[in-house]
């Protein structure tokens, strides 16, 4: 069982959706639900079975599907993919579960077992064409989602995640292909495999090509500034189900992609490239921030605030050093829990009133108390507030960065605690004051379908902040050795420098450890 | 006084003909047995010529073991070539034959398939692309070309409506100008060399170092721009849109996969020596020829109203995508083009199928053509399995993976690359993102948007029969499994490819 549990994750919810056509819709949730139990209990028993100890990858298979060209499928996780795949296999189980009445609700259960399909493939593949295809995949159930369940302008935002997501990655195709090549150029076999692009060593200047081409597929997804336009529309228009997914999981696969991808196969681009994009990632962390404070709909601030928190994943990932990525993984699972939570509870309120503007909205917190509270623990989580799951990533990632620039991170550290002051304020408009809407007099609380998705999140939320070690010493394990091997390929001196030796790490560590 | 003349038997190996001579048998077989026994039902031809057909196959795969143990055949005065080339490019079209024959047992009737002569002429057809690809003597070639087109003009014509003779007839007369280029161009070549064959004429190019360059890139812009109508290369593909929405959509399926492969064959062998001659204006014409092509039909695409007509459109895209192929030249690009050919005909033969399937007789209100976007509007509510097949179809066109023509597409793209054309790559690859939209707008259509016009639902599957959906089952099994037969198909291609020297 344990040679084939990677296989059995990715494929498992694809054979339920296709066997899911057969079951009526009145019992189509119920069946979404089991299927996802199932499927969770099995990414558990991964964790569970998954050895510490190795920090490289585990539960490898591999079959060879097109060796004329070089193509496997070749599948593997390590501590870096293990946490993103339970967590992708956790929202789809609450996401179902928590479903309320729509139209169509059966095929909207198979979408999302497909989506859960492509999701825990992009994260166990280690065939960059098998990486490729997931990838690609995912585009179509998202699709389907939007545009069949969003709100009026769904056709647009569905096609405008479409294209834009399909064109980045059609650029980062090429650059798999030339990978590929200079690999047969080397070696003179095709292979996609990443861990046999690791061994490849590349001068510079292809370094920088290659690292352009994936960055471009790679930023769209996140995604980055100034690529971001699409994000909006997508949350703005999708149904809540569909922003939980996109914003939990989706946009992780971008952030994951630069950690397995970009970092270890082009060390000295990506030192080359560092203040770039650091400053990008200050840009978004910023000017999104600013953005979501002129916000009217409450789901906006939400979908910016969201986009500015990637921006700290970004820096982190680019601190090159173990602190820095290390805390941008961690911060991934946060910030899913706590955007996908918010969503959720956006997706509570428009349930009831239809309406996401925040000026509808004043006094909800007597009305609503048991929502007023989840609510206002999710949004001191995205903030940042110590003891809280956001926290302990954000404070890595800074820390990270701060090893290679003292301006740059002072000046996304202040942006932070800044941004606090958009939800901050927003959550004062619509929850505290009178009720000075009387169409929210009445509304009810949280009833137990709602509750059965938030309470889990609220209680990672705050366990993972107390207490972040069981996740934070499997992932600082993978990293390290992704470090390690960025700097013993690095070939410039620039690389060499920005990217620690872990022979000097003795000391971090141990300052790491005070953290946790 | 005339010496004798003796020629034994088997120096002019018969044998190369017999896959050719099958199909010209079938047809005298079928009007013999229309004289004899009038008024026979259609499913008797169809049946027939499909029996021929197979039988057209199986000698094909005969060939090819023949070829494998003895290489390159020679025959009939040298002027049949059996090599690689010749035996994949008939097995793509007499498998697009294969596939597209049973697509006449509609359960409408329509006009063309009650005359036996139909299928006598669809033989011939098969038999004249045939000889196209399997010589590299510019007068067969041209002599194959004509059977082929003449036949195929028929073919057109005889779905009898009036949008189908305006195509016929423009078909014809931009056919008639190609033929025009084609015997001048070979005409210059002949007089440049003193020979027709092409493997000679490149002999005498590179023996005088390409003396007479202006007369050779006289004679080779008139042969390119001939095989440009036949493959439909921008700007020589004006036909194309008005020919696809005259004919039927299952011919005009087979139009664009069978005739094309021929062309594309003969361009092979065309410009395996031109580009690797060395004469830079060449390179450039044919990079601009497949950049044009592909991007402009792409944006025409973007605009169409009518799926039919963007089909056409899209698949002149693919034809300028595959022509990239013949510009990069390397044994990898080559067997690309036969790759993303063999998965193209599933797909597109699959989606003109879907076409197929839903034609009215007459028009509903509101609705503007045969296929206009607004008649699949909702089709997921009245028809979901139709609307999901044509999806697929659809995403596999786009070239999402792990659909059929993904794979084709990175072997491509990935020839592109490895042979230093990386903005070639590119280019081809930022293609596919605008063709994803026209793509993806069908779908929209089909899953996101209600029903626009009154239609009642049994229209969608109007001529379902079960040798349609026999057909349609097979590309959408073709297109959703091609990461299966990729490998071995891969291994195939790259050994007839290899061993023909191209």
């Amino acid at each position: 069982m344990l040679d084939h549990i990677l296989s059995l994750l990715i494929f498992f919810p694809a054979i339920a959706a296709i066997m899911g056509f057969v079951v009526h819709k009145e019992s189509a949730k119920a069946f979404g639900v089991a299927v996802s139990v199932i499927e969770f209990v099995i990414s558990l028993y991964l964790w569970f079975a998954f050895d510490t100890n190795v920090s490289g990858m585990q539960f490898m298979e591999n079959i060879s599907v097109v060796p004329a060209f070089g193509i496997n499928y070749l599948v593997g996780i390590d501590g870096i993919s293990l946490f993103i795949i339970i967590m992708a296999s956790f929202f789809t189980m609450i996401g179902i579960a928590s479903l309320g009445d729509m139209k169509k609700i059966k095929n909207l259960v198979i979408t999302l077992l497909f989506l859960q399909m492509t999701m825990v493939g992009v994260f166990a593949a280690l065939d960059a064409i098998l990486f490729y295809v997931f990838w690609e995949l995912s585009l179509v159930p998202m699709l389907y989602i939007i545009g069949a369940w969003g709100g009026p302008l769904r056709i647009y935002a569905s096609v405008k995640f479409f294209l834009y997501t399909f064109t980045g990655s059609l650029v980062m195709l090429v650059g798999m292909l030339f990978m590929a090549f200079l690999y047969n150029q080397a070696t003179g076999v095709w292979s996609f495999s990443i861990l046999e692009w690791y061994r490849l060593i590349l001068p510079l200047n292809y370094q920088l090509w290659l690292f352009a081409a994936f960055f471009i597929g790679f930023a769209i997804k996140v995604p980055m500034f100034p690529f971001h336009t699409w994000l909006p529309y997508a949350h703005g228009q999708a149904p809540t189900i569909g922003s939980v997914i996109l914003a939990a999981v989706l946009l992780k696969m971008g952030t994951y992609a630069f950690i397995r991808f970009s970092l270890p196969m082009f060390p000295d681009a990506a030192a080359f490239f560092m203040f770039p994009i650091a400053v990008i990632a200050i840009i978004m962390i910023i000017y999104t921030a600013m953005v979501a404070y002129a916000q009217e709909d409450i789901k906006q601030v939400v979908a910016y605030s969201s986009i500015s928190h990637m921006g700290v994943i970004i820096l982190g990932t680019f601190a090159l050093n173990v602190e820095g990525i290390t805390g941008s993984v961690f911060l991934m699972i946060g910030h899913g829990i706590v955007s996908g939570a918010l969503f959720f509870l956006v997706g509570v309120i428009y349930d009831r009133r239809h309406t996401k503007m925040m000026s509808e909205f004043g006094g909800l917190a007597s009305v609503m108390p048991r929502y007023a509270t989840i609510f206002g623990i999710m949004m001191m989580a995205s903030v940042g507030l110590p003891l809280l799951v956001n926290f302990v990533g954000e404070f890595l990632s800074l820390l990270g960065f701060y090893n290679q620039s003292h301006i740059a991170t002072l000046l996304a550290g202040t942006a932070i605690i800044v941004g606090a002051i958009y939800m901050l304020s927003s959550y004062k408009r619509a929850f505290f004051g009178e009720v000075t809407n009387e169409a929210n007099r009445k509304l009810p609380d949280v009833n137990s379908r709602e509750l059965l998705a938030l309470i889990p999140l609220t209680i990672i939320a705050v366990w993972l902040g107390v207490y972040p070690k069981p996740l934070l010493d499997p992932i600082n394990s993978s990293v390290k050795s992704v470090v390690m091997l960025m700097h013993e390929k690095a070939i410039t001196p620039e690389g060499k420098s920005r990217i620690p030796s872990l022979e000097n790490k003795v000391t971090t560590q141990t300052s790491e450890a005070e953290v946790k | 006084m005339l010496s004798h003349v003796n020629i034994s038997l088997e120096s002019l190996n018969i044998a190369t003909l017999v896959p050719m001579l099958i199909p010209i048998v079938g047809a005298l077989f079928i009007l013999v047995l229309d004289l004899f026994k009038k008024d026979q039902r259609k499913s008797m031809y169809v049946m027939l010529s499909l029996l021929f057909v197979m039988l057209d196959f199986g000698s094909l795969i005969d060939s090819s073991i023949d070829f494998n143990t003895n290489g390159t055949i020679l025959g009939y005065f040298d002027m049949m070539l059996v090599d690689g080339l010749a035996l994949l490019g008939q097995f793509i079209i007499v498998g697009a034959s294969i596939l597209f024959i049973p697509l006449a047992l509609t359960s409408k009737r329509f006009h063309e398939f009650s005359y036996p002569e139909f299928f006598a002429l669809f033989l011939f057809m098969i038999s004249g692309f045939q000889f196209m690809v399997a010589t590299d003597n510019l007068i067969l070639i041209f002599i194959g070309l004509e059977m082929a087109s003449l036949a195929l003009y028929t073919l057109i014509a005889l779905h009898n409506r009036s949008k189908s003779f305006e195509a016929a007839v423009k078909y014809f007369t931009m056919g008639a100008l190609a033929a025009g280029f084609f015997a001048f161009g070979s005409m210059v070549l002949y007089a440049l060399t003193g020979s027709v064959e092409i493997h000679q004429m490149a002999a005498v190019f590179n023996a005088d170092e390409f003396a007479n360059l202006p007369f050779i890139l006289v004679g080779v812009v008139f042969l390119l721009a001939a095989l440009g109508f036949k493959v439909s290369l921008v700007p020589f593909h004006t036909w194309a849109p008005d020919v696809y929405e005259g004919a039927s959509a299952s011919m005009a399926g087979y139009m664009s996969i069978v005739p094309k492969i021929a062309g594309f064959v003969v361009v092979m062998r065309m410009f395996e020596f031109l580009i690797h001659s060395g004469v830079v204006w060449l390179n450039v014409v044919l990079y601009a020829i497949v950049i044009v092509t592909m991007t402009a039909a792409n944006i025409w695409a973007l605009v169409q109203s009518d799926v039919k007509r963007m089909l056409a459109y899209s698949s002149i895209s693919h034809a300028g995508f595959v022509m990239a192929a013949i510009l990069i030249g390397t044994t990898q690009a080559n067997s690309a083009l036969f790759l993303y050919w063999i998965l193209f005909t599933f797909t597109n033969l699959g989606a003109f199928s879907m076409l197929w399937i839903s034609r009215q007789k007459n028009l509903a209100a509101g609705q503007s053509s045969d296929h206009s976007y607004n008649k699949f509007a909702g089709l997921i509510k009245v028809a979901p399995i139709s609307a999901t097949i044509m999806a697929l179809f659809m995403l596999s066109l786009a070239g999402l993976p792990p659909f059929a023509l993904f794979w084709g597409k990175i072997y491509m793209i990935s020839a592109a690359v490895s042979s230093g054309y990386v903005v070639l790559a590119l280019i081809m690859a930022l293609n596919s993102a605008i063709a994803g939209y026209y793509y993806l707008k069908l779908i929209i259509y089909m899953f996101m948007k209600e029903p626009e016009i009154d239609i009642e639902s049994k229209v969608y599957t109007m001529n379902s029969s079960v040798s349609l959906r026999t057909i349609i089952g097979i590309a959408a099994v073709g297109t959703v499994f091609a990461s299966i037969v990729v490998n071995p198909l891969i291994e195939f291609i790259t050994a007839f490819v290899y061993n023909s020297g191209y």
